[in-house]
């Protein structure tokens, strides 16, 4: 079993009358890489700040390998961080900001004395994580000649070369572009499993989590939403707000009638879900690419194609069905206007529990605008300010 | 519509600097007369420079205005440094009320700031000699239980003047650094105050040096604001000229004006070079 290394416990944070984050409960082990996935506001950076130091809970607990560290300031946790916008600091050259932390003088655990590392310790170690982010030859280069990738680097080789036990990273590829997040999602897996040590992740894009964790934690309005593996979040999502926020769901008012059966739109359909109450009413969750097309008079539901776009892989197309709009993803062109059935196997349906988030998400009609809120997602930086000025309080 | 400015505002701007900057060269030019006149041009000569500084008033002055500026200006960088760190740290809905109040001294009439900060050593002295008088009394110190304006309280009224002025150089310098620097050099082993030194400072030092610049430059030339809190014994160069205007004019008055003005001048075309260069250093970094 892999060791717990981090936990908080109950943890309570208020700035004035606003409620960042509502007894939260975690705990991460040692070696994982555990995403913290959001939408901006729901008290993931504030988490990540809980363990990095840089804010105390207002009422709960911050563990570290069972001690409690509430009262212990950011320069003395076994944890760095790789800050938004990497914080590099712009009066020294590469290899000064990755020697930054170790020519700090720290006293060996066990002793007062406080002392220098050797210059030739400081040498080899920051060669070595040079090496390690594949920016060997840019030492004495100065942090504004570099591009955002290679400032990324930096700011990741200047926390690890201190050797921390976890690594907190703070929406480190928010600023790259495309094609540079997609290497670096790569190469951040690579130094992590290279290095074998925890990483502490916040996103809040889904794609990201879902492609580099071990663990995501969705958080919403202060609340942890739900805990798991990426393929339990996509595949059993626990709530209408989950379900939204991963990937893309069609969510639909249904009534369990029976364990594996529910109905919507007054017909029963096969499900595996189990363990409701009959006639309990829920959300039934289907994604776009459980959806098969079939000829309308075969169909179990039968509807209308309202509109069709070309994704190069498929088609996204929308369904009306009594009224409710469904995005469907398939391989088969469907004309707009045309009449088509549906048939979704029992593994396609998913079944939760009502919610404060229901009937919040999951119907197309907007589906457009939809797509443009989820491009539009990044941070707004004025907000941001706002929410730091609180965290500074 | 042309663009090129008319002749009528050519000559209207001519004027302007006309009446600017005549005084000062007719002041200039005469400071090397080798006259008593203050009309008359009788040749050029640099006698009244060398009996400037066989004139011991003039020396004791030049002395008190070096003293007291460089230590006025140090003083209140420092504070005005931490002065804005602290106004930086708080929240915008404090901070903006506070820069206004921080802003108003330096529109207010100096006649006024004089004024009061001498009513105020007054009254302080005043409160003093009761308490010192008390102390002594009782506890049998000897301490003086009377206090008189003097270079001390020139000393407080300038530092109090120049605070504002770096805490308006210093907190734009703050506002460009990434608000996670500081967190992010604890995060790296320093304590608050090393990341202060090793980060904050550095990030910030422009605008602490032209903060200095501004306020040695505010203090060498206050006239107003020091005859009010120096006393009767005390004088800065401004004042000492003052009070040889009020005999028969010398042009040795001449002289140490233009001193005083060179010296102005030269810290001004610093202090603007200076700015020039970091607006400039500024738009490169944007840029790239």
């Amino acid at each position: 079993m892999a060791k717990e290394l981090i936990r908080l416990s109950d943890c309570f944070v208020q700035f004035d009358d606003d409620i960042i984050l509502d007894h939260i409960n975690l705990y991460i082990n040692d070696k994982e890489f555990l995403t913290l996935l959001g939408p901006s506001g729901c008290g993931k950076t504030t988490t990540l700040r809980l363990i990095g130091g840089f804010l105390k809970p207002t009422s709960g607990e911050v563990l570290f390998d069972g001690e409690r560290i509430n009262d212990v300031p950011p320069h003395k946790r076994a944890v760095n961080t790789v800050f938004q916008k990497y914080a590099l600091f712009p009066h020294l050259n590469v290899f000064e900001n990755i020697a930054f932390g170790l020519r700090i003088p720290q006293a060996a655990p066990g002793e007062k004395k406080k002392r220098k590392l050797p210059e030739s310790e400081i040498q080899q170690r920051v060669m070595e994580m040079l090496e390690i982010v594949n920016l060997k030859g840019f030492e004495k280069r100065s942090i504004a000649s570099l591009s955002g990738g290679q400032q990324q680097r930096v700011a990741i080789a200047r926390a690890l070369v201190n050797q921390p036990k976890v690594l907190l990273l703070d929406e480190p590829l928010g600023a790259l572009d495309m094609r540079l997040r997609k290497d670096m999602q790569n190469e951040l897996k690579r130094i992590q499993q290279t290095m074998g040590i925890t990483f502490i992740y916040v996103t809040h894009d889904q794609e990201e989590a879902l492609a580099m964790s071990d663990t995501v934690v969705v958080m919403d309005g202060g609340h942890i939403q739900q805990i798991g593996t990426p393929e339990d979040i996509y595949n059993e999502p626990k709530n209408a707000f989950v379900a939204d926020f991963i990937g893309e769901s069609n969510i639909i008012d249904g009534i369990m009638r029976a364990d594996g059966v529910v109905e919507i739109f007054n017909r029963k359909f096969q499900c595996l879900d189990k363990g409701f109450e009959k006639d309990e009413p829920v959300d039934v969750v289907i994604r776009p690419e459980d959806v098969d097309i079939v000829p309308e008079d075969q169909g179990q539901l039968r509807g209308t194609v309202t509109s069709v776009t070309f994704k190069g892989m498929q088609y996204d197309i929308i369904v009306d069905f009594y009224g409710f709009k469904w995005l469907i993803q398939t391989t088969d062109f469907c004309p707009v206007d045309s009449r088509i059935g549906i048939k979704i196997d029992p593994d396609g349906i998913h079944v939760m529990k009502k919610s404060q988030y229901s009937g919040m998400f999951g119907d197309y009609s907007s589906y457009s605008e939809e797509y443009e809120e989820i491009s539009d997602a990044e941070y707004d930086p004025e907000a941001e300010e706002e929410q730091e000025d609180g965290h500074e309080e | 519509m042309k663009n090129k400015p008319s002749v009528f505002s050519r000559v209207f701007m001519a004027l302007v600097f006309v009446f600017l900057y005549a005084p000062i060269f007719v002041l200039i030019v005469f400071s090397f007369n080798d006259s008593n006149s203050r009309s008359v041009w009788a040749g050029f000569t640099l006698d009244w420079y060398v009996e400037l500084f066989k004139d011991q008033q003039i020396i004791d002055a030049l002395y008190t205005t070096l003293a007291v500026s460089a230590l006025a200006s140090v003083i209140a960088t420092v504070a005005g440094t931490f002065a804005a760190i602290g106004f930086y740290n708080m929240r915008r809905r404090w901070r903006t009320p506070l820069m206004t109040v921080n802003n108003i001294p330096m529109m207010n009439a100096d006649i006024v700031t004089g004024v009061s900060l001498c009513l105020f050593f007054v009254a302080a002295f005043g409160l003093w000699s009761t308490v010192a008088s008390w102390l002594n009394a009782n506890l049998g110190t000897a301490l003086p239980t009377t206090l008189y304006l003097g270079f001390g309280t020139m000393l407080v009224a300038h530092i109090t003047f120049n605070i504002p002025y770096v805490i308006l150089s210093v907190m734009p310098k703050l506002r460009q650094m990434d608000k996670n620097l500081v967190d992010a050099a604890q995060d790296l082993g320093c304590t608050w105050m090393q990341a202060f030194w090793k980060v904050v400072v550095p990030e910030i030092k422009p605008g602490i040096v032209n903060g200095l610049l501004i306020a040695f430059t505010m203090s060498v030339d206050d006239f107003v604001i020091s005859y009010f809190t120096a006393g009767s014994s005390t004088a800065n160069l401004a004042m000492r000229i003052y009070a040889m205007t009020k005999k028969r004019i010398s042009p040795k008055v001449n002289a140490v004006s233009t001193l005083l003005f060179v010296t102005v001048l030269a810290l001004l075309i610093v202090i603007n070079v200076r700015e020039a260069r970091q607006a400039k250093a500024e738009e490169r970094r944007k840029a790239a």
